[in-house]
């Protein structure tokens, strides 16, 4: 076999990091390099410096350092069954191309991962080794995140911690028993618990130390996870479930849903199918209203049929259309909490409406100018000069109001 | 006809550049204090006029002109956006603002919407200028140099060097644009002229990896163009070098999709068996033989994979008791809470702490009693990044009584101490009112002396200080008639 070039690896090695939705570089603690002279910076907002026609942002250099894998999760293209071509990047490599992308301004920093070879050690204690590299030899101050090996040791995670911004542990599935059927070899239990140390250390750092008072630094981005979706037949409601538990337990910053792709080379245990991308973005709706809308997880789907998310229509409608007593909601009056609950009001157009009702009362045609459409929200809100009568209760509502969303995405 | 176009304005305003924000502030507040209304104005840019500014009067001796602090960070914005009427829309919203002082939290309001759309354009244009550019490299060693060719919709090329400047310090770079350029030799900033695509580097070895690397990240069974487009819209494609592959992309997907999904499951890897030799030999089916464990450190090993009632699945851990085997009393709490749950240990929590405490002022030594829980997972209602514990109910204590039996069994303990009420239920099997009868021994009929009194949380629960300063001394002495019973 001929050696590869790096053109060559890198195609391989892209390819097959390309189904880990993470791609955030946001979150981090501020820095720059006007000190230290070098290159790099992190600002909070994350950038997306491209997009590929998936509608996925690209943020990072997405890449595992070797996609030679000694698991055989059924669900992944490096399994060690699958007969897809093997690579491996040099540490030298991997530093080399990432300062030549990040000196032309196509990427915000790494995101490193790799299959496991020989033992979890050896492999965590590369890619630690490509984190030391960019920051102290090439004073590179971007984004990293590395995927952590959940059996990796503490002294290695806590190298990681030193040099990333973001460490993450994927979940892979909603169900331990998902787990120990597609991906045998992986133990659901060590991977809580990984998540569960990763918590206490950055639980400890945040503490300023005792001698200098200063807080030390380990992975001022947080950690998060990946869930695949659609793989096994865990309910929407359980995926929802699962995410509630890892957000309480382990304070992730995201879980990232992953709807399941066909791979090359795939799996015969596997759905051949185009992956489910709808139910993948309700999904997020859905997380989004668990965070940022003051939904508990049981509440979101209580009293669905099948615990599954409407793919027609925005979960947050959903709701509503199932808990119809609760509306119209007064727009002058309501708190906050209650404003949050109207479809088609986001936190952004809620604090607006907050700020503007202490200087004058809001006509539905104030509510049209704040946001972006009132057809989903007309039958749930009060304004005045604005009752919805009996549309609140009609029946045949939640066709309406999709049809005539429809409509307006027509323009 | 508006008198501006027809130039009967009375007043003609001409500012230094089309980013001559200081100039404009410095007009608007003469004109403003001078009550100068807007159609009596106009605005004119023009750049290397050798013409005297304006004919402006002087601002009145001690006038003070009085707006809300933060429309000048709006205004700097908006300022910066291509749209021609800006300058005179804004000290319109000016005018306004000084007798309408809330108009800027008035988001229903035309003129604010039209100020925070200007706002909007800008700050999305800035957004896209540090994610959009695209340097090229020329020269080695002391002359490498970055330079980039961009071009955005708004006058942002100012507002957004210092960006550049934060990350690419180690970098002498220039970022050419059509109205103005930036340059940094890697110790200035300089502002200069706008320039041509020429001016800028045609080519970089470099871009044909980063389009190798954007075709593979491209996930063909994904295809979602209309995402693609809203976010980079084909406006910046002309200077983004790997924009080019995307028609190629989009035409290949499905039957890169297709087959994918057609292609049939292939025979392993011939790799594929080696390795599972090597790191995962079959071992024999193990059988859970929780109920023959010889000593406290075997019971613990087989409590860790516990499945005898449901709470395992949300915890992360089995938390098991903790001590010396040989120990004289056992402590029973009700179950581990969040930070026994990631630690792994029983009472490291905030009630673990008060109870550390007062066992310390009674005069017991941690390290010679056991301490344990009547369920040995974390019961919780996950809040948001908090978890709430929850009460464990009674099927839960029975399922758990298999390890606290074998627990008693191993340790042989004189006394047992029931903290609350789930544990006065797994130590005595029904439910006794624990306020009531805290302080008294309670004979099992195995002989067992169990000791009753209340959960350390308890305390922690009261918010009134001189309460919950009483409640500890109740405690403390509960520990000290403990210390008593255990030497006895």
């Amino acid at each position: 076999m001929s050696a590869l070039t790096v053109r060559e690896k890198l195609a391989i090695l892209s390819d097959a990091a390309k189904y880990d939705a993470s791609c955030a570089s946001s979150g981090s603690a501020k820095k720059d390099s006007l000190k230290s002279g070098g290159i790099g910076s992190t600002e909070g907002m994350g950038i997306c410096h491209s997009y590929a026609p998936d509608g996925r942002c690209i943020s990072l250099l997405k890449i595992l350092l070797t996609n030679f894998c000694i698991y055989d999760c059924s669900y992944c293209i490096n399994r060690s069954s699958s007969n897809v071509k093997r690579a491996r990047f040099s540490i030298d490599e991997v530093v080399k191309l990432t300062m030549d992308f990040y000196r032309r301004n196509y990427i915000e920093g790494l995101f490193l991962s790799s299959g496991v070879i020989r033992s979890p050690d050896e492999t965590m204690g590369e890619m630690v080794e490509v984190a030391r590299r960019l920051r102290l030899d090439e004073k590179f101050s971007g984004y990293i995140h590395l995927k952590t090996i959940p059996e990796s040791s503490a002294e290695l995670v806590e190298q990681a911690g030193l040099y990333a911004d973001r460490l993450s542990i994927n979940v892979e599935l909603p169900t331990d028993e998902g787990v120990k059927k597609l991906a045998p070899e992986k133990k659901p239990e060590t991977i809580r618990l990984s998540m569960a140390k990763l918590r206490q250390k950055m639980e400890e750092k945040a503490e300023p130390t005792l001698r200098t008072k200063k807080r030390e630094r380990f992975a001022p981005g947080g950690q998060s996870t990946q869930m695949i979706v659609g793989a096994d037949k865990t309910s929407d409601d359980g995926i929802l479930h699962t995410s509630a538990r890892l957000y309480g337990s382990y304070h992730l910053r995201r879980v990232y849903y992953s709807a399941f792709s066909p791979i090359p080379d795939s799996s015969s245990s596997l759905p051949l199918q185009k992956p489910p991308l709808m139910r993948e973005h309700r999904l997020y709706q859905a997380d989004w209203l668990m965070r940022f809308y003051g939904f508990s997880q049981v509440e979101i789907l209580a009293g669905s049929s099948d615990g599954m998310l409407d793919l027609a229509i925005d979960p947050k409608l959903a709701w509503a259309l199932r808990n119809r007593g609760q509306f119209p909601v007064d727009i002058n009056r309501a708190d906050r909490e209650s404003l949050l609950r109207v479809p088609g009001l986001g936190t952004k157009v809620v604090a607006k409406i907050l700020a503007t009702r202490r200087h004058r009362r809001l006509r539905l045609e104030d509510v049209g100018r704040i946001c972006q459409s009132i057809a989903k929200l007309r039958p749930f809100i009060i304004a005045e000069g604005w009752s919805p009568g009996t549309l609140t209760d009609k029946q045949g509502l939640r066709d309406k109001i999709v049809r005539s969303c429809e409509q307006l995405s027509l323009f | 006809m508006r008198p501006a176009e027809l130039n009967l304005a009375r007043y003609s305003v001409r500012l230094d550049s089309e980013t001559d924000f200081t100039g404009w502030r410095d007009a608007a507040r003469r004109l403003a204090l001078n009550e100068i209304k807007p159609e009596d104005i106009s605005w004119h840019v023009a750049t290397g006029s050798d013409q005297p500014p304006c004919d402006l009067p002087a601002a009145p001796v001690g006038a003070q002109l009085v707006v809300p602090r933060d429309f000048i960070g709006h205004a700097e914005t908006a300022f910066c956006h291509s749209d021609p009427t800006r300058v005179a829309f804004l000290y319109r919203m000016l005018w306004r603002l000084r007798t309408e002082p809330k108009l800027l939290a008035i988001a229903s309001d035309p003129d604010t919407r039209r100020l925070e759309a200007m706002e909007k354009a800008v700050r999305r244009d800035s957004h896209k200028m540090h994610a959009f550019v695209r340097f090229r490299k020329i020269g080695d060693g002391s002359e490498e140099r970055y330079v980039a060719w961009f071009e955005p919709d708004h006058f942002i090329v100012e507002r957004n060097a210092d960006f550049f400047v934060r990350r690419f310090t180690g970098m002498r770079w220039t970022i050419l644009t059509p109205d103005a350029s930036a340059d940094w030799d890697g110790e200035r900033l300089a502002i200069g002229p706008g320039a041509a695509k020429g001016d800028a580097p045609d080519q970089d070895d470099t871009e044909a990896l980063w389009r190798t690397y954007f075709e593979n990240i491209f996930n063909p069974a994904r295809l979602k163009v209309k995402a693609m487009q809203k976010e980079m819209p084909k406006k910046y494609w002309r200077n983004l070098p790997e924009a080019s592959l995307i028609p190629e992309l989009i035409a290949g997907a499905d039957n890169a999709a297709i087959a994918m999904i057609a292609k049939m499951p292939t025979t392993p890897a011939p790799h594929h068996a080696r390795v599972q030799a090597k790191h995962w030999p079959k071992q024999p089916a193990e059988t859970p033989q929780d109920d023959d464990a010889g000593t406290i450190s075997e019971l613990r090993e087989a409590a860790k994979g516990c499945r005898r009632c449901p709470l395992w699945r949300d915890a992360t851990q089995t938390v098991f008791g903790e001590g010396p085997d040989n120990a004289k009393v056992i402590f029973v709490g009700e179950q581990p809470g969040d930070q026994e749950d990631i630690a792994g240990k029983p009472f490291v929590g905030p009630a673990g702490k008060v109870f550390d405490a007062i066992l310390d002022d009674a005069g017991v030594d941690r390290q010679k009693v056991y301490v344990t829980n009547a369920v040995k997972h974390f019961k919780f209602e996950p809040r948001g990044k908090r978890r709430i514990h929850s009460k464990p109910n009674a099927g839960e204590v029975q399922a758990c009584r298999w390890w606290i039996d074998q627990e008693f069994a191993l340790i042989k303990p004189e006394l047992a101490v029931a903290l609350g009420a789930t544990a006065a239920l797994s130590l005595l099997g029904k439910a006794i009112p624990v306020t009531k009868m805290r302080g008294q021994v309670i004979e099992r009929e195995d002989g067992l002396r169990v000791f009753i009194t209340i959960h350390p949380s308890f305390i922690l629960r009261i918010h009134e200080p001189a309460e919950r300063e009483a409640e500890c001394e109740r405690f403390l002495r509960d520990m000290r008639e403990v210390k008593r019973l255990m030497a006895a």
